[in-house]
């Protein structure tokens, strides 16, 4: 696949994977303000997904259109970081877990500090469209991330169930945010064409965001570990392919559907 | 686990169009600035507006409903507090 196409799959399909999970918790949020924040945020994630794919799409010129590509992908060509898909229950094996609102949040965190620090440098890319994109989604961005940060303090700064589940989170998903950053040789040739963004030099920036709300929600940062994911090469989770047919059943159910 | 009731809060929009903030309705939060983040979900998701006002509803005073017959009624018939009995010149336009 042009390189070019898959850098902008990995940047749609992390916003249309997260927008999925964090569209599970539409009707079941906490309190009703924040069911229809949450949806909120997710319709614009969802958002953001359909102007990079439809953007991907063209730029393929082989007649698939953002429904195409979002509904008509198997597991394996799908280019989202496993961070996004991990489930909103978290990932511990063997004892049942029902969806937590501090792993919810806290993962947020994480990902919008990340795409905040992305949409910042893809303003500059030599792709003008790209650049659009960013532009718009940043301002998007800027406001999911503080909802996420204002949650994971009031959580993590709660009570000590609370801060126990976001401690918890943030343990189980921290190994997942060394594929943010890795170095990767797509994403190298797209940088050094001036068209994307090496995660190494988004590091530094996402750091020091996520270290200060970590700070004031009294959390610890678990020791870093080599454990690299690998959803941006189409490997994905055992978890992904239950989201992705929940995800498509409808379309591929009734093809063409339009309601 | 005791269970608390977040505060209720009254939400105020100002309309790009409009010079004052309207009453839109209430909602729960912990706090004034989750309140306000909240309003801005729930109450701005379709451009309604540019500035948000949210008032802790506890410290409204309300007048008492039941006091409608001596607080309101005689208003009813002094129309002529209203000043439609004027004839206005031409050249005044908007009024």
């Amino acid at each position: 696949m042009n390189p070019h196409i898959e850098y902008l799959l990995r940047l749609g399909d992390s916003s249309l994977v997260l927008g999925q999970r964090l569209a599970e918790w539409t009707g079941h949020g906490p309190v009703l303000e924040e069911d229809i924040a949450l949806t909120n945020i997710a319709l614009d994630l969802v958002g953001q997904a359909r102007l990079l794919l439809t953007h991907a799409g063209r730029l393929e010129g082989a007649g698939r259109d953002e429904d195409a590509l979002a509904y008509f992908r198997d597991t394996a060509e799908f280019r989202n970081f496993t961070l996004c898909e991990l489930p909103n229950s978290g990932i511990e094996r063997g004892r049942a877990h029902g969806a937590c609102y501090g792993f919810t949040v806290v993962r947020n965190l994480l990902f919008f500090a990340w795409q905040a620090q992305c949409w910042g440098a893809l303003t500059d890319s030599a792709d003008r469209d790209l650049a659009a994109i960013a532009a718009k989604s940043a301002k998007e961005t800027a406001y999911h991330l503080r909802h996420a940060a204002d949650w994971v303090v009031r959580l993590g700064d709660g009570t000590a169930d609370s801060h126990a589940r976001c401690q918890r989170a943030l343990d189980q998903l921290m190994p997942y945010c060394n594929e943010l950053f890795a170095a990767d040789a797509l994403e190298e040739d797209l940088a050094a064409r001036g068209i994307g963004v090496r995660g190494a030099d988004l590091k530094a920036g996402w750091d020091a965001q996520v270290r200060a709300v970590l700070e004031e929600a009294t959390l610890t940062l678990p020791a870093a570990c080599a454990f690299t994911s690998a959803g941006r090469r189409g490997q994905h989770s055992e978890h992904f392919e239950y989201l992705l047919a929940e995800m498509q059943s409808l379309a591929r159910a009734h093809p063409g559907a339009q309601w | 686990m005791e269970r608390k009731e977040w505060p209720l809060w009254e939400v105020f929009i100002r309309s790009k169009q409009g010079l004052d903030h309207r009453h839109v309705g209430s909602l729960h939060a912990v706090d004034a600035k989750q309140a306000v983040q909240m309003a801005r979900d729930v109450y701005t998701r379709r451009m309604e507006g540019v500035s948000i006002w949210v008032v802790p509803s506890e410290a409204i005073t309300a007048s008492d409903p039941d006091d409608k017959a001596e607080m309101f009624d005689p208003m009813a018939d002094k129309v002529y507090r209203h000043p439609t009995f004027y004839k206005l010149p031409k050249e005044v336009e908007h009024m």
